[in-house]
């Protein structure tokens, strides 16, 4: 069982980190601001969850599994509304470089 | 080598590589955000040092508090920034530069190196100790009753900092209300984090303090939670922020050290020394000083961000 759970805990670690390179790489070679932007919510979104979904089975206890998903949560919504209001600013800000 | 010894060198060069950057960087703006970066990278250094109070200090200050001071400052200096990038210093007194801050890196360097090995320590004394307080959090019981001097000394300091920012006030200004009227879209996404976030980031930053009894933690990390969202719901125009001349204002600015004065004092008078605690009752007194210092902390940096007043008491 703890086999199991450590390669689940591999796997999806390793596929968070593939998002956050792709977000990376996305952030650097996007053309413009906004697509930028969706690069990197991504690598917030999705990577972080699945670190997070591969740390939860090494967590320990039910205590520390929720606040491990209470952080993705707040990292959500941070990410989603900074997101936002840059996207708003570049857009005000004249056309997107 | 290990993973986690590459994991460190890796950090400790690009954390180097970033202070490089943000001293080379030529905007004031870029530079800002090259040391916000710099300082959420330090307290990664801290943790892998196994000191995990520093690393939430310096997160909430050096990264946080710290980048939004500097933001603002560099948000000021942008009409200047040309004129003043105009004037590029001769020759002599860059060199000049240059040579007292390579002396200070190597003194420091020095004094580092030539610490003796083991380096002399009194964190056994402390350990040993820690009973005498009913606190399990080494930190704390430094910070609040071994060390309790320079606690209250550094609460002073804040005070005197929020009273050097004030006096930039303007005389029509004078007792008004810090800062600009934010505006933003009541219906907008960010007056919605400015609902959403607070409930949840108080009830974090209360358990912050809170657990510095006896875990990583206090009351600057917790005050400075606090400040964070308060200063969201200022900058979302859900609140204003108050006059500088509010008596209530004033009496939460001296909370902290005026509780922290009283209980040393108080000490003086049932015969023991300034600032000692009697062991009976050290942990409720130093809760108590711990509560009034964590809401001293929260509106003073939540003031030090909001600026000098700007409009008269009356608007």
């Amino acid at each position: 069982m703890s086999f199991a759970l450590d390669i689940l805990t591999i796997a999806a670690v390793s596929a968070g980190a593939f998002f956050f390179l792709a977000g990376t790489v996305g952030l650097l070679r996007f053309p413009d601001t906004l697509t930028r932007l969706h690069a990197l919510t991504k690598a917030d979104n999705l990577g972080l969850g699945l670190v997070v979904l591969g740390l939860l089975p090494q967590a320990g206890s039910v205590r520390h599994g929720l606040k491990l998903v209470g952080i993705w949560l707040l990292v959500l919504l941070a990410g989603a509304t900074v997101s936002q209001l840059i996207a708003r600013a570049a857009r005000q800000g004249g056309p997107a470089r | 080598m290990t993973v986690a010894t590459i994991l460190e060198m890796v950090l400790g060069a690009v954390v180097l590589g970033l202070g490089a950057w943000t001293i080379a960087a030529r905007e004031t703006f870029a530079a800002t955000v090259g040391y916000v970066a710099y300082g959420l990278l330090v307290p990664l250094i801290w943790v892998r040092l196994d000191a995990v109070d520093v690393a939430l200090t310096e997160a909430a200050i050096g990264g946080g508090l710290g980048g939004v001071l500097l933001l603002g400052a560099a948000a000021r200096l942008r009409a200047s920034e040309p004129a003043a990038a105009a004037e590029t210093p001769g020759k002599i007194v860059r060199l000049g530069a240059a040579g007292a801050s390579v002396m200070v890196a190597a003194a420091l360097s020095a004094a580092v190196l030539l610490l003796p090995d083991p380096a002399p320590t009194l964190a056994p004394a402390a350990i040993a100790n820690a009973s005498a307080t009913g606190l399990a959090n080494p930190v704390t019981n430094v910070l609040m009753a071994f060390r309790a001097m320079d606690t209250m000394l550094e609460k002073v300091v804040l005070l005197l900092a929020i009273v050097g920012v004030w006096s930039l006030a303007s005389d029509q200004a004078w007792g008004g209300r810090p800062g600009p009227r934010h505006q933003a879209d009541p219906h907008g996404v960010f007056a919605f984090l400015a609902r959403l976030l607070p409930p949840v980031g108080i009830v974090v930053g209360i358990y912050m303090f809170w657990t510095g009894a006896d875990h990583p933690g206090g009351a600057f990390q917790g005050g400075s939670m606090l400040a964070a969202m308060w200063l969201l719901v200022i900058m979302a125009g859900l609140t204003d922020t108050p006059p500088a001349s509010g008596r209530w204002l004033r009496l939460v600015l001296i909370a902290g050290p005026g509780v922290f004065l009283a209980v040393g004092l108080g000490g003086v008078c049932f015969g023991l020394a300034f600032l000692a605690y009697p062991p009976t009752n050290a942990k409720p007194l130093i809760l108590g000083i711990e509560v009034a210092m964590v809401l001293t902390i929260a509106v003073t940096l939540g003031l030090l961000v909001a600026g000098a007043p700007e409009r008269s008491p009356q608007r």
